[in-house]
């Protein structure tokens, strides 16, 4: 039965795994084996284990709780401009880290205008530098795609779920806990995995923010191991750990993570008929206004300093935004094959009832995540360097670990969705004998235009914005507009630096909003 | 390339041939010639726009008969990484950007070679005499901060402890200012530098990985002084027209960056290699350097110096560790910093 679906998922499957597993475990091979000499764990290291995993649980944690309520809100009401709001919450994940550091602490820094405001009402101005401020930065980065991933979910419930429960005369507290309560502990625990593995990895936040070497993570380990040690095998082993600790915590979600029983439905558009209550609609839009009021600010300070330094900006800075629109497209179409290959390849496994072989893929699909853009980055110039030059593949090879780092999310974008077209409409298309091409094309591409579009856009947007391996593969002539930030900054220029994150910022959004509206063009809501 | 190496390679080529194919594009519009390249590896923010790179480009390539090809990887301590990884297999010819804290683990690659070079009078602080470095500028650390909220600054390190500033540094073990800052507080006070560093951790509101982010928290009132040059502030005198930024200059003396370039062992270009050294102490590539690197220049260029430059604090004692003390020192002075600031 499950036979028709699969040749297609495998072969396109096998293969993204495959580049998967040469980009992401090749790398770290190449720079083991470069290495001289064994490395060991000291207690240094101990140490940025145990606060790169007190800050990544805490983030995870808190993005995700917080996000529970926005996402709610954001489900339940319609009002206009919701779909901008939505695309503008999103902004702060697919900013280069330096520009979002920079707006949120033209927030909450030190000359701030929260601790402005604070003064003004005769109060000491907020003290950021800390664990809360890791934590803080890292829900403000998280947040928005937490609440999209919590969002998605509310959008997969069956309208006709909705309906049964006003057919009920179901409340709000009934409708939580017949619908939204097993669909959060669907969704939430893939959310929290998500948010942590992000949050594994980060290093110039967590230092900036943490305030010094207290604040050291087991990416900034690495860093050191690279740069001040030149130590391949250190290096190595802590990129290990760092997978060690991503299969960890995906084990632990898919003990805690209940399997999808949402059941069947009819595609038809979600109408509430449970939110009349004038105190639950003030409840909401108190709830949204936070929640963007919290996000809009740090990227209204980003606009506000970049506007000056706009219309100066020197031609090559815009050189480089299209240099950098050419790699953000080229890792979108990767992503977006690679993603639908690999889900179609994992939900063909479940079909087929091999849930183990299609659980081993999808935590494939997440291992990225965990993955150090320094041990990928150096580990694929080891591998290229011996066969063509590093420099001249310095765009595509961007492009390529751009499109391998932003898979797990496209990958928890579709993943779901698949699912449920295939438990609703499979056993239909299998009945009349829909298979391979002909089921992607009429029956799985038009039901997933949404989590298509928004994987697109996210792939995109962070494409755009990731300074990534480019910084170590020489490519001198052909900067990305990331790096010719970072090179206005490194030349004193910060109010060209400021122009060129507004710009980045701008184009960023600009594709996500395209590809993600691309994606719901025929859709309700 | 045996060993596990050999295992990956099947998967491997599948991974870069699209890559190569979009490269070829790229590639194809270049010029194929007969004229030699001479290829410098060198730190980013030298061959960005904004950086010495393009001028220094021009120049070489009018009388030197050869393409100059300028490849900018991170920052001085990127570049080491990157040519221990590369190893003698690497395209470079000669490498310029280090600084003296990185020289003896540099040499101790064996990729270098003596540059054969009768070495010209320098005009720095202290004396040089290195048959593998040559120095092209060279400049003090110094904490930067705004005249007008400051306009008395801390006059040493006790005194901007006793103070209430902040400021902001970079983490040695990802940037060079940093690591720089660690050997100037080990020169100016030795067996005391712990204590000094104790000291330090209540002034030091955050750490930043590199310079550029230090610089930019500083520039958007996050701090009061932050971990710059002496030299930082004839930028703002020059190109912003705003003489308000100011170094403080500090009684102990003030610890000096020296940049260095060096040829590669493994060259096949050593005659346009020295002639590329050559070029680098002439007053055309020393003149471009005080307003693109916002160093000083390690030979005084015949038309001097920008104006600008003659307002900068002049340190009374130029503080400098020889490289193999320099190396020395490192591990046991990152450690008394961590130890400090972890606190």
């Amino acid at each position: 039965m499950a036979r028709s679906a699969q040749p297609l998922g495998l072969w396109a499957g096998a293969a993204a795994a495959a580049l998967l597993v040469c980009v992401v475990f090749g790398s770290l091979a190449a720079v083991a084996w470069r290495a001289e000499g064994a490395a060991r764990f000291g207690p240094a290291d101990w140490a940025a284990l145990r606060f790169t995993l007190t800050q990544a649980s805490l983030s995870a944690l808190f993005s995700v709780a917080l996000a529970v309520p926005v996402a709610r809100a954001l489900a339940r009401r319609r009002f206009t401009g919701r779909g901008v709001l939505i695309t503008l919450l999103g902004a702060p994940f697919i900013l280069p880290t330096i520009v979002a550091v920079l707006g949120l602490l033209a927030v909450f820094g030190r000359s701030g205008i929260l601790s402005a405001a604070l003064g003004w009402a005769g109060l000491e101005p907020v003290r950021i530098y800390g664990l809360h401020g890791v934590v803080l930065a890292h829900v403000f980065f998280n947040l928005p795609l937490a609440t999209r991933l919590l969002l998605q979910g509310w959008l997969a419930v069956p309208a006709e779920r909705f309906r049964l429960a006003a057919a009920f005369g179901f409340g709000p507290r009934d409708v939580f806990r017949h619908i939204e309560w097993p669909m959060l502990r669907e969704v939430v625990p893939g959310a929290v995995l998500v948010v942590f593995l992000i949050c594994l990895t980060s290093f110039a936040v967590a230092l900036t923010l943490g305030g010094g070497p207290r604040a050291t993570t087991v990416e900034l380990a690495i860093y050191q191991a690279f740069r001040f040690d030149f130590d391949l095998a250190r290096a190595a082993l802590l990129a290990l750990v760092q997978f060690g600790l991503c299969a960890l915590a995906a084990l632990v979600v898919y003990r805690v993570a209940a399997p999808a029983a949402m059941g069947g439905g009819l595609d038809r558009p979600v109408e509430r008929h449970d939110l009349q209550g004038r105190g639950l609609a003030l409840l909401d839009g108190g709830l949204i206004g936070l929640a963007a009021l919290f996000l809009l600010t740090p990227l209204a300070m980003i606009v506000m300093n970049g506007v000056p330094g706009l219309a100066g900006l020197p031609g090559t800075v815009w050189l480089a935004a299209g240099r950098s629109l050419l790699v953000a497209l080229a890792a979108t179409g990767l992503v977006i094959a690679m993603a639908l290959g690999l889900a179609l390849a994992v939900v063909g496994f479940e079909r087929a009832g091999r849930r183990g072989a299609g659980a081993a893929l999808e935590v494939l699909g997440m291992v990225a995540l965990a993955a150090s853009p320094l041990v990928i980055g150096t580990g694929l110039f080891i591998l290229i360097f011996p066969i063509a030059d590093p420099s001249a593949l310095a765009l595509a090879v961007t492009a390529l670990v751009n499109a391998v780092m932003a898979l797990p999310f496209a990958l928890r974008a579709l993943l779901p969705a698949l699912r449920g077209v295939e438990a609703d409409h499979g056993r239909l298309a299998d009945s009349l004998g829909i298979g391979g091409r002909a089921r992607l094309r009429l029956v799985l591409l038009p039901r997933l235009r949404h989590p298509l579009g928004f994987s697109a856009g996210l792939a995109a947007a962070l494409s755009m914005g990731d300074l990534g391996v480019i910084v170590l593969f020489a490519g001198g002539d052909a900067a990305t507009l990331p790096l010719q930030l970072y090179r206005l900054m490194g030349a004193y220029r910060m109010g060209d630096a400021a122009g060129a994150a507004l710009l980045l910022l701008a184009l960023s959004l600009a594709l996500f909003w395209a590809f993600d509206r691309g994606g719901r063009r025929d859709a309700r809501g | 390339m045996t060993g596990c190496f050999s295992t990956l390679r099947p998967h491997m080529e599948d991974a870069v041939r699209l890559p190569i194919i979009i490269a070829g594009t790229v590639l194809a519009g270049a010029a194929q010639a007969d004229t030699p390249t001479l290829t410098v590896y060198t730190y980013d923010s030298f061959v960005s726009d904004w950086g010495p790179g393009p001028q220094i480009t021009e120049a070489f390539e009018a009388e030197c008969d050869c393409r100059l090809d300028l490849r900018g990887v991170g920052d001085g301590a990127a570049l080491l990484a990157q040519l221990r990884l590369e190893g003698e297999r690497t395209d470079a010819d000669l490498v310029l950007g280090l600084d003296t804290n990185l020289m003896a683990r540099a040499r101790e690659t064996g990729l270098l070679t003596g540059h054969g070079l009768e070495p010209p009078d320098f005009d720095m602080p202290i004396a040089w005499d290195d048959s593998v470095f040559l120095p092209y500028d060279w400049g003090y650390f110094a904490f930067v901060h705004d005249r007008e909220t400051m306009p008395e600054p801390p006059e040493s390190f006790r005194e901007l402890i006793a103070s209430e500033l902040d400021i902001v540094i970079q983490d040695p073990r990802s940037s060079t200012p940093g690591l720089g800052l660690l050997m100037w507080v080990e020169a100016a006070h030795g067996e005391d530098a712990p204590e000094i560093w104790a000291g330090l951790a209540d002034r030091v509101i955050t750490v930043t990985s590199g310079w550029s982010e230090a610089y930019g928290l500083f520039t958007d009132g996050e701090a009061d002084m932050v971990l710059s040059y002496t030299t930082s502030p004839a930028y703002h005198m020059i190109a912003e027209d705003d003489d308000s930024v100011a170094a403080a200059p500090f009684a102990e003396g003030h610890y000096m960056q020296i940049e260095v370039a060096a040829m590669l062992a493994g060259t096949d270009q050593p005659e346009l290699a020295r002639d590329f050294l050559d070029f680098m102490l002439s007053d055309t590539f020393q003149s471009v350097i005080p307003t693109t690197n916002w160093m000083y220049p390690a030979r005084r260029p015949a038309d001097g110096l920008p104006e600008a430059f003659d307002r900068l604090i002049e340190p009374e004692r130029a503080l400098h560790f020889d490289p193999q003390e320099a190396d020395a020192r490192r591990d046991p002075a990152l450690d008394a910093w961590l130890e400090a600031l972890s606190r």
